[in-house]
């Protein structure tokens, strides 16, 4: 970009057109991922004067979005970071909405020409990207933190300061809603492919039985997740999948009247061992897709569980595969 | 039992500590508490690794083994060899 590109201030509103909700409809579903793209910059919202206020954001549509709507009938600039099109948060962790950005692009923009004062007010949630003392160093720009969430800056503005629940990050059923159009179309190829799979060896019986597994995975179990217990996401998709996998056990057991005692069992718990460790692998995936989960708790998780899952799953099949040749040989 | 979230890699030097609460400013899951220019952890439980306070704090009072806890991006890490991955 040129340097006189650079220094463009581009309008914007807080009004959200119908284009801009369906834009918002087609990220929630991860469609076209790359596309909900804002071109970084700065923006003045309304007729913003010198004195009026910074905000940075990123340049996604559902972060800029809920910025400018919830600025509704301010003057303010907006700021907006080169993070690829990825929000605030997960652009924080990676560095993209990172000190270096925002350094570069106060300057770029020229805005200490455009505002008197010396103060960019930056999400919470950017904090893991952005070393204020760092920025104040190399700008003058003092980088104040806003609330978590856009729908409180009106709250923030009136007092210049955030409350303790401002401050919190949750994770309610509102936001695990939101999160499961994306889980399920991260899991709709694996979905198809072991539907068939189970279509073929074991008949539509199976095959149902993988796709609720793998829907228990993800969408139950995050509807779920606060009220199953145990605090291991693996554990907690251990019981689930072993939930959906019942019925099966129960029909096995009932239709296999005629088999010797152990066979009978036999057949009866393959369910138990193929099914749960396919919903809990699900569950532990999701674990990305929270707001709480730390990075070395998922580690532990993951060589805790892990070895389990997998350990079930190939002794399952073995005895899918096993029992009826045994039972053939003379069982 | 099941819980493999009890311990964190954060820790916090009370001695190079200025007070001045950025920490508690940046967590978004309490961790930290502040009395006037007194800064203690008061639920190291609560801790996600994010690395805002650490990132954050001047005085390098704070460490933390940060990073994104996700099952899916450390899995393929190890599977591929490459550096973890961060998703969007």
């Amino acid at each position: 970009m040129s340097e006189t590109n650079d220094r463009i201030v581009r309008p914007t509103t807080s009004v959200l057109t119908w284009a801009n909700r369906w834009d918002h409809i087609l990220a929630r579903w991860a469609i076209n991922r790359m596309g909900h793209r804002v071109e970084p910059g700065l923006y003045a919202l309304g007729n913003p004067t010198q004195d009026s206020p910074v905000f940075v954001t990123a340049n996604y549509t559902l972060s800029f979005d809920a910025l400018r709507s919830a600025l509704g009938g301010m003057n303010a600039y907006i700021l907006v970071l080169d993070t690829q099109a990825i929000n605030v948060w997960c652009a924080a962790g990676k560095g993209t909405f990172g000190t270096d950005e925002l350094a570069q692009r106060i300057e770029a923009t020229g805005l200490r020409d455009r505002v008197s004062h010396r103060v960019v007010i930056a999400p919470q949630l950017g904090a893991p990207g952005i070393a204020a003392h760092e920025i104040k160093k190399r700008t003058s720009f003092k980088v104040e933190y806003g609330p978590v969430r856009a729908a409180d800056l009106s709250e923030y503005l009136t007092r210049r300061e955030a409350t303790p629940e401002m401050r919190r990050v949750r994770f309610t059923l509102r936001d695990r809603l939101a999160v499961i159009p994306v889980e399920i179309v991260g899991g709709l190829i694996p979905l198809l492919i072991g539907a068939a799979v189970a279509y073929l060896f074991g008949g539509w019986v199976s095959s149902l039985a993988v796709v609720a597994a793998i829907l228990a995975g993800v969408v139950v179990f995050p509807i779920l997740l606060p009220w199953l217990p145990t605090h291991d996401f693996s554990a907690k998709g251990f019981l689930l999948g072993a939930l959906v996998a019942l019925p099966l056990v129960v029909s096995s057991w009932q239709g296999n009247a005629d088999a010797v005692g152990w066979l009978r069992a036999g057949k009866a718990i393959v369910p138990l061992l193929i099914f749960p460790p396919i919903t809990a692998f699900l569950a532990l995936n999701f674990t990305g897709s929270t707001t709480f989960t730390s990075r070395s708790g998922v580690q532990r998780e993951i060589f805790t569980y892990v070895p389990v899952m997998a350990w079930m799953f190939a002794i399952g099949i073995a005895l899918m595969i096993g029992l009826p040749i045994i039972r053939m040989i003379g069982g | 039992m099941f819980n493999a979230y009890q311990t964190t890699t954060l820790q916090f030097n009370p001695t190079e500590c200025n007070g001045c609460g950025m920490c508690y400013t940046v967590c978004p899951h309490a961790v930290f508490n502040r009395n006037g220019r007194t800064i203690t952890v008061a639920h190291a439980e609560n801790c996600m690794e994010c690395g805002a306070c650490q990132l954050n704090c001047p005085t390098n009072a704070i460490t933390v083994d940060s990073g994104v806890g996700c099952a899916a991006a450390m899995m393929y890490a190890a599977v591929t060899g490459k550096r973890e991955p961060v998703c969007g």
